[in-house]
């Protein structure tokens, strides 16, 4: 995967309103903020409701992604472009989600919803409506997802990236600035992370650095090249923005989103657990 | 209002401080971006960022201008971007609520 397969720039959806074939698709935690103005003629996507299964921390199966999505006009051969609030942050995992299912043409607005804004580009309230399609998708694709065990067993063995900021990354907050921090468990990080927090990767207005930046951002960190990666932060959120770029960006062949994260590993019994600002090393056992 | 562990997206910026937020505990970094003219803007990003420059986290402000971060005790700054120009403010903030006014210049 390359920048060009991945990412399309403002200025290319704002020339591609209403093409046929393209569906823009806002992904948000917030949906109020697709009802307040979304770009002219996208689709809505909630991360919660439309995503997650309701009862188990999981994701909606596939016969009920292909209700979604069939619901919302999307059909198989339509190049998708996402885009949302959060510097991208939902649209990015919503970009690797839509990849776990198999989706074909695929892409992430560069700068997202607020780059949109702040350039000041066309939002409308207007409701939108697309007929209904008969949407199928592929089983999940689970060479880029992965799951605690595979995570615990790479400790020491492959990259694990905690895309965390350095304060969570230590230990020192719980949760990021913008939350209240709960004291529900442990705080560290898994033994060997390397800390490259997610923001580094963009710039103030949400777009990405350059690859040969990203590169160098990596590289510096000590990502090894020649090993597989995980990609980690708190719920997988933003661990998907970074899986984006090492995948989708830079195109590394083996990067997986640890969607379970923090919130699950730093709850397990007795899973080794690292504090300070230092990766520290895999457990001596 | 969100909960942490639901999801990562702010909480909305406008709604009363819950009464499940410990001002002994907590570190809430506060305050309202307006205009030159002293408007409110909703709508605008307001960035936190370290002591060492770098992004922490980022928050959209409320219809009313407001924005709140819970963050750590120690020195913080803040730069609000928006379509009407951008602040920025250093604050050193200890428990409790730290107030900080935000003023953009186009």
């Amino acid at each position: 995967m390359s920048r060009d397969s991945a990412l399309v720039s403002a200025d290319w959806a704002e020339k591609n309103l209403g093409a046929p074939g393209i569906v823009f698709v806002e992904v948000d935690e917030d949906t109020t903020a697709y009802d307040t103005g979304h770009i002219p003629g996208a689709v809505k996507l909630d991360w919660k409701s439309d995503l997650q299964d309701p009862v188990r921390r999981d994701f909606v199966n596939q016969q009920q992604f292909e209700a979604l999505l069939s619901e919302r006009g999307i059909g198989n051969g339509d190049q998708v472009v996402l885009y949302g609030g959060n510097n991208n942050w939902f649209a990015a995992y919503a970009y690797w989600y839509f990849k776990l299912y198999g989706h074909g043409d695929l892409k992430l607005l560069d700068g997202g919803r607020k780059k949109w804004e702040l350039e000041n580009r066309p939002l409308v309230m207007d409701p939108v409506s697309r007929t209904a399609t008969s949407y199928r998708a592929q089983n999940q694709d689970q060479s880029i997802r992965a799951f605690r065990d595979e995570v615990i067993a790479a400790i020491g063995v492959k990259n694990l990236v905690d895309v965390r900021s350095p304060d969570e990354y230590a230990g020192r907050l719980l949760a990021p600035a913008h939350l209240p921090q709960e004291q529900a468990q442990r705080a560290g990080h898994i033994p060997t992370a390397l800390s490259v927090p997610w923001s580094k990767a963009a710039k103030e207005d949400g777009t990405f650095k350059s690859d040969d930046e990203l590169r160098q951002l990596y590289g510096e960190a000590g990502l090894d090249g020649s090993k597989s990666t995980i990609a980690y932060c708190r719920i997988g959120e933003r661990s998907s923005h970074t899986w984006f770029v090492l995948r989708e960006l830079l195109g590394h062949s083996d990067v997986k989103n640890y969607d379970g994260s923090w919130t699950e590993y730093g709850s397990l019994v007795g899973v080794p657990v690292a504090l300070g600002d230092e990766p520290g090393d895999p457990p001596s056992n | 209002m969100s909960t942490s562990s639901a999801g990562c997206g702010a909480p909305v910026q406008s709604a009363p401080l819950p009464a499940s937020v410990d001002l002994e505990k907590e570190t809430v970094i506060t305050g309202v971006v307006s205009s030159g003219e002293g408007d409110p803007i909703g709508g605008a990003y307001v960035r936190l960022l370290d002591a060492t420059g770098e992004f922490t986290a980022e928050v959209v402000t409320s219809p009313e201008g407001q924005f709140r971060f819970f963050a750590a005790p120690g020195t913080w700054t803040l730069r609000a971007l928006s379509r009407a120009g951008n602040a920025d403010a250093e604050v050193t903030a200890g428990r409790g609520l730290n107030e900080v006014a935000l003023s953009v210049i186009a």
